[in-house]
């Protein structure tokens, strides 16, 4: 079966990008533009479709990428779910940030889409 | 998608972004903002170097990482909002622009280095720096914080050295291995993909089967990985291993130590199969809370400024839908006048749906309408770029920046305006000096202001500065030829001739004024818009441009008028008056050539008819219709067989319909269904001023 990844990041060309990217190697993708929209599209989903994947940006309005992160693993159905993290740097404090959030790994912007890819793969089982 | 759409949404982004950030740096500058007015340009700024990095502009992307490093300390209150800080910030804001502008025209890319230093000065002195170009060593160029790959660094190192030899790569990824949505089986598949060998399982860990957890990973690894591989690009395999997780890479002579501080699992176990990795299908982990509902909003949530719900549209799909209700309103028409006929015109339910078509016409209309502070936004650019051209301080007021108006118009008031603006700065405000000698406060006022006003939108930039002499604008006109020595003007007249043909103001052009085209061509472009553009002036007090547009291009006010067999419209934005003569008020010189005395003022009489080829058409003056219009070239008289009515009316394309053609603008469909073209009175004017100028020199 087709494995869902859940993009959400503000910027509808970032959006668009990992669309390409990801729908390129064959996986489905969907996408909300901030933390709020990404869990009401997850409560929303009336199939309760869990997406395999979720990356998300960590700058966005309404609600932060650690936010959605949090919101995500405090609910048993979305605790296993593997997220990765989008951001233009990530410093160890960062990364130890994101982890403690309940991130499982990062992309470093601007990503090519190798490593894209690669990240996607280390963490889709 | 292809990647070219993808960029131009990234620059409509980055249009958006540059918007976001120059409105709430004004915020700041006013002491308006609050943490979240530096959060929202922050963001803006971080977005705009996420694409850009994406894309693969790297001076934008370079440029914007410096800003936004700035900006970072601010959000922290590592820096506070100093004048000279937020004047940098204004600085960088326009560098910003320029760089997005050049990556989008694949221009080369603005000089930078000056506000890059500064910046960079900015961040790593703190806020006890001068925020000032003089003070900071331009040259060194961010030495200390210079950004380096060390993954990139290290592979350079590590590349020659140890490339022939395999890497012995003892992992035991711990007992939280799972959380976090974290598997170690990926892992595995991607270090067999590059070529790694298990050299053996390590199950000491494993406990007994009665106390195997099923989200805890008790099994370890020892790997040989192709030496061709670089250390860093192993390292980073490794990278989302949680805490715990043990690695150790070294090379095949080093000895392989797998966990000498371990998790340290106690339990020996008999050997289990090695499927406890592929945990994926199993219950999800007991230990995680049971649904607790999500926090509704986090920390950094704000909401402000956010903008409000929108959704992109192509502008294609929008002016068709535009198009389709034009239609609509075409035909709602055609129905009530056919029932008219039919004496069942006066029915409840056809003007309900008069109304209804209205509404909607005027919602379809709403949606191509836009702010018209997209465009001036980009007002406090222009006039810091002024104050430093001329020296001149100026306070700008804003008013109306919320008012709508079509996108069309919208895209059009941005050259008129910017005229207005350098206009009001370069030739009304005075200097500093000249302004405190004539008793007036030292920094010069500029008022941009838009409003509605009776189904039209009126802008208006006002100065306090000298006004307009009128004396020295006459003189100069008689000078130049433009009126006569003796004629009679109103100051009003004189202030506008400075949109006159050939009113350059030469002698006081500066670099500024200077550089684009003359007032003239401002007007021309304006009324090509159907709109107006006009100055008064108080000498010594200041002076007001006022630029009157229709608030959409789609929908003319027309008056409907009949020349033999044809109806035309002529757009009621030139109508002054309509009038039948009395016998003797129309001079005639020569076979074609007539005028009529209008309050004294001799104007020219153009029979539409003839103008047109219209066969049938009233020829005698005396018996038809004149319609006083003005235009560029002064009044004149458009010569009709009668006025039919004065409505709204769809302007279609003739251009895109049929093809383009002197003196009309475009056509409209009537009630009855008749095509009726719209007079294109600038052009008839000009082309009948013209025949008759070669008439009469010949």
């Amino acid at each position: 079966m087709m494995q869902t990844i859940l993009t959400v990041d503000d910027s509808p060309s970032m959006r668009a990008l990992l669309r390409n990217a990801l729908a390129g190697e064959g996986y489905a993708v969907t996408s909300a533009v901030d933390g709020v929209d990404a869990l009401e599209r997850l409560e929303d989903d009336e199939d309760g479709v869990t997406p395999d994947l979720v990356i998300t940006d960590i700058n966005m309005p309404r609600m932060d990428g650690f936010g959605l992160i949090e919101a995500l693993r405090a609910q048993a159905r979305w605790a296993n779910v593997p997220i990765l993290v989008l951001s233009t740097e990530f410093s160890d404090e960062k990364k130890a940030r994101a982890r403690s959030a309940g991130a499982t790994g990062w992309i470093v912007k601007p990503f090519d889409p190798v490593k894209l890819s690669a990240a996607v793969r280390r963490v889709l089982i | 998608m292809q990647l070219d759409e993808i960029q131009a949404i990234f620059f409509q982004e980055c249009e958006e972004g540059l918007a976001t950030v120059e409105t709430n740096l004004a915020e700041v500058r006013d002491g308006a903002g609050d943490g979240e007015t530096i959060n929202t340009i922050f963001r803006a700024v971080h977005s705009i170097k996420g694409g850009a990095g994406a894309f693969g502009f790297e001076p934008l992307q370079c440029f914007s990482h410096h800003l936004e490093t700035v900006l970072d300390l601010l959000r922290t209150r590592e820096l506070s909002a100093t004048p000279d800080l937020v004047g940098l910030l204004f600085a960088a804001f326009d560098v910003l622009s320029d760089h997005v502008a050049s990556a989008q025209s694949g221009g080369p890319a603005p000089a930078d280095a000056a506000v890059l230093a500064r910046l960079e000065a900015a961040a790593s002195g703190g806020a006890e720096q001068p925020a000032d170009a003089s003070a900071v060593p331009v040259a060194e160029d961010g030495a200390e914080e210079m950004d380096f790959d060390l993954d990139a660094l290290m592979a350079d190192i590590d590349l020659p050295a140890e490339a022939p030899a395999p890497w012995h790569v003892a992992f035991r990824p711990g007992r939280a291995a799972f959380d976090n949505g974290g598997d170690p089986l990926p892992l595995l598949r991607e270090l067999e993909a590059i070529g790694a060998s298990v050299l053996s399982l390590d199950l000491d860990a494993l406990p007994r089967l009665h106390a195997l957890a099923v989200d805890e990973c008790m099994l370890g690894w020892t790997l040989a990985v192709p030496g061709t591989i670089a250390r860093a690009d192993l390292e980073a395999l490794f990278d989302f291993m949680p805490d715990g997780a043990v690695v150790t890479i070294a090379t095949h002579e080093a000895t392989v130590d797998p966990a000498p501080e371990a998790t340290a699992p106690t339990l020996r176990a008999t050997p289990a199969p090695a499927a406890a990795a592929a945990s994926k299908d199993a219950p999800v982990a007991p230990a995680a809370p049971a649904a607790s509902p999500p926090p509704a909003t986090v920390p950094d949530d704000g909401g402000k400024a956010s903008g409000s719900a929108t959704i992109r549209v192509e502008l294609d799909k929008l002016d068709r839908l535009v198009n389709l209700v034009g239609e609509l309103v075409i035909t709602q028409a055609m129905l009530a006048q056919r029932l008219s006929l039919h004496g069942v015109g006066a029915i409840d339910e056809l003007s309900d749906l008069d109304h209804l078509t209205r509404d909607l016409q005027e919602s379809a209309m709403s949606i191509r309408a836009q702010p018209v502070k997209s465009v001036f936004s980009r007002v406090p650019r222009i006039i810091r770029e002024l104050e430093a051209g001329t020296g001149k301080r100026v306070r700008l007021e804003v008013e109306g920046e919320m008012t709508e108006v079509d996108k069309t118009v919208v895209e059009r008031i941005g050259e008129p305006l910017t005229h207005m603006i350098r206009n009001a700065v370069d030739h009304g405000l005075e200097s500093p000096e000249d302004r405190v000698a004539a008793g007036k406060p030292a920094e010069g006022a500029v008022r941009l202001a838009a409003e509605h006003r009776s189904g039209r939108i009126v802008i208006s930039v006002s100065d306090d500065g000298r006004g307009i002499d009128t004396a020295k604008v006459r003189a100069k006109a008689v000078e130049r030829g433009i009126i006569a020595p003796d004629a009679n003007l109103s100051n009003e007249e004189i202030e506008n001739l400075i949109f006159a043909p050939g009113f350059s103001t030469a002698a006081t052009v500066s670099n500024i004024s200077g550089r684009g085209v003359g007032m003239d061509v401002v007007r021309r472009n304006v009324q090509a818009l159907g709109g107006r553009i006009g100055i008064t002036s108080v000498f010594g007090k200041g002076s007001t441009f006022t630029l009157t547009l229709p608030l959409t291009l789609a929908i003319l006010d027309g008056m409907v008028v009949s020349v033999g067999a044809q109806t035309y419209v002529i757009p009621l934005a030139h109508v002054v008056e309509s009038l039948r003569p009395q016998a003797g008020e129309v001079r005639r010189f020569g076979p074609d050539a007539a005028v009529l005395d209008v309050r004294g003022d001799y104007l020219p009489i153009l029979p539409v008819g003839r103008l047109l080829g219209v066969e049938g058409s009233c020829a005698e003056a005396s018996a038809a219709v004149l319609i006083v219009v003005e235009t560029d070239a002064g009044q004149s008289i458009l010569m009709v067989d009668g006025i039919q009515d004065q409505r709204q009316v769809v302007v279609k394309s003739l251009e895109a319909n049929y093809a383009p053609v002197a003196g009309l603008s475009g056509a409209t469909v009537l009630g009855d269904g008749r095509v009726a073209l719209i007079l294109d009175v600038e052009t008839l004017v000009q082309r009948q001023r013209g025949d008759l100028a070669l008439g009469l020199a010949a």
